[in-house]
């Protein structure tokens, strides 16, 4: 009985958690890529590195809210909260919750860029915050 | 159940003190308690603290809520359900209609009658624009237990070459 109950709660716990790497998500983001551009060569941790400091002729960069060195913590640009680390590296927690980094993407690159990045632009962001230890 | 009635006990105290505390305020140990609501907790808390309801009146709720996709400058979409959810938590746990500062509903606390009223006398008008506080909405910059609902004096941590006047 009490095996049986621990199985159930294992197999809750890992149905709720849905966890995943930050190396799935550079996967997925590669796939989409080559869907969207078939003359896709593969990511750039050097292109990342730029666009995550650029403000793109607008108001903020990815810097702006989460630090010029991601594997520290930023602050919100106009609340001042302290945001954790984005660094998978610095903060475990980054890039393993599906729901959650598609909900920040959808926000940030409208905050930032005005638009939704491209999966060519999302997985040079996270190949180079990948490169950060 | 000897237990469970002194729970409704103690959160019918919790509600008529959160009640009193929240409109008149005399108080130097203000707690501020909100029911727990994991939704509204995680999506209203990741970018400001998590404002307690009882600060806004239920029609500025509604207004703030319809707004999200254009939030104070940035996006803060959420998906139906916890739009609905979260939005029926503010409702019903929000303030009174003293409230608002006039016939439109305000969307800022800030903004509030009660707010100005309970910032301006001790406060030098230029405190709000200071580097390390940014905006009157950041709480914690002076109330430091403000994202547990304490803005107790004991809590209130003020840039340090200010004095307050006692009262
Ligand atoms: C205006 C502030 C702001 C800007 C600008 C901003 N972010 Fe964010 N970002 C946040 C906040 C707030 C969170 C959620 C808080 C948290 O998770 O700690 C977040 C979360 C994220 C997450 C979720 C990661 C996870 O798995 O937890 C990703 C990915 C992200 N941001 C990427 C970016 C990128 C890429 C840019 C630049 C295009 C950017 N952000 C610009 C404020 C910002
Ligand atoms: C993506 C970031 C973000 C998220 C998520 C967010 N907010 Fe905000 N909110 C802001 C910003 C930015 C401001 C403006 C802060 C300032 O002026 O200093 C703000 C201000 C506010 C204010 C006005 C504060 C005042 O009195 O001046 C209220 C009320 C508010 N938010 C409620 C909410 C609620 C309710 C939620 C959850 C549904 C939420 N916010 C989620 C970014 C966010
Ligand atoms: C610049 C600093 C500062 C900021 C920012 C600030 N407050 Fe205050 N607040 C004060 C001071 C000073 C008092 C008066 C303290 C006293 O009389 O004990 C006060 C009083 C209060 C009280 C009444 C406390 C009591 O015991 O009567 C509440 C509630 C409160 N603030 C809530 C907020 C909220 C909510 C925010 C953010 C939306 C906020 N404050 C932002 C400085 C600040």
């Amino acid at each position: 009985m009490r095996l049986i109950i621990t199985t159930a709660i294992t197999a809750l716990f890992s149905l709720a958690a849905q966890a995943e790497t930050p190396v799935d998500f550079q996967n997925r983001f590669a796939t989409q890529a080559q869907q969207e551009n078939p003359a896709f060569t593969g990511f750039s941790v050097e292109r990342g590195k730029q666009w995550y400091a650029s403000t793109h002729g607008r108001e903020w960069s990815c810097a702006s809210c989460h630090s010029s060195n991601p594997a520290a913590p930023g602050q919100h640009a106009t609340t001042g909260k302290v945001i954790g680390p984005l660094a998978p590296a610095a903060n475990p927690e980054r890039f393993t919750r599906a729901d959650k980094v598609e909900k920040w993407f959808k926000r940030n690159c409208n905050d930032v860029l005005g638009r939704p990045c491209t999966a060519q632009e999302k997985g040079d962001v996270l190949s180079y915050l990948l490169t950060i230890r | 159940m000897r237990a469970s009635s002194l729970f409704q006990a103690y959160s019918r105290t919790l509600l008529i003190t959160t009640f009193i505390l929240t409109i008149s305020n005399a108080h130097a140990d203000t707690r501020i308690r909100t029911p727990k609501h994991a939704v509204w907790q995680q999506e209203c808390s990741a970018c400001h603290i998590a404002y307690p309801p009882q600060l806004l009146s239920a029609p500025s709720w509604r207004a703030i809520m319809n707004g999200l996709d254009q939030h104070f400058g940035t996006d803060a979409r959420i998906d139906q359900q916890a739009h609905a959810d979260i939005l029926r938590f503010l409702e019903k746990n929000a303030g009174s209609g003293e409230l608002s500062t006039s016939a439109k509903p305000p969307l800022r606390i800030t903004e509030t009658r009660w707010f100005i009223h309970e910032h301006s006398e001790e406060l030098p008008a230029d405190i709000w624009t200071r580097p390390e506080i940014k905006s009157p909405a950041n709480c914690m910059a002076c109330h430091s237990g403000a994202d547990r609902g304490d803005y107790s004096e004991a809590g209130l941590r003020l840039p340090q070459n200010l004095n307050i006047e006692e009262d």
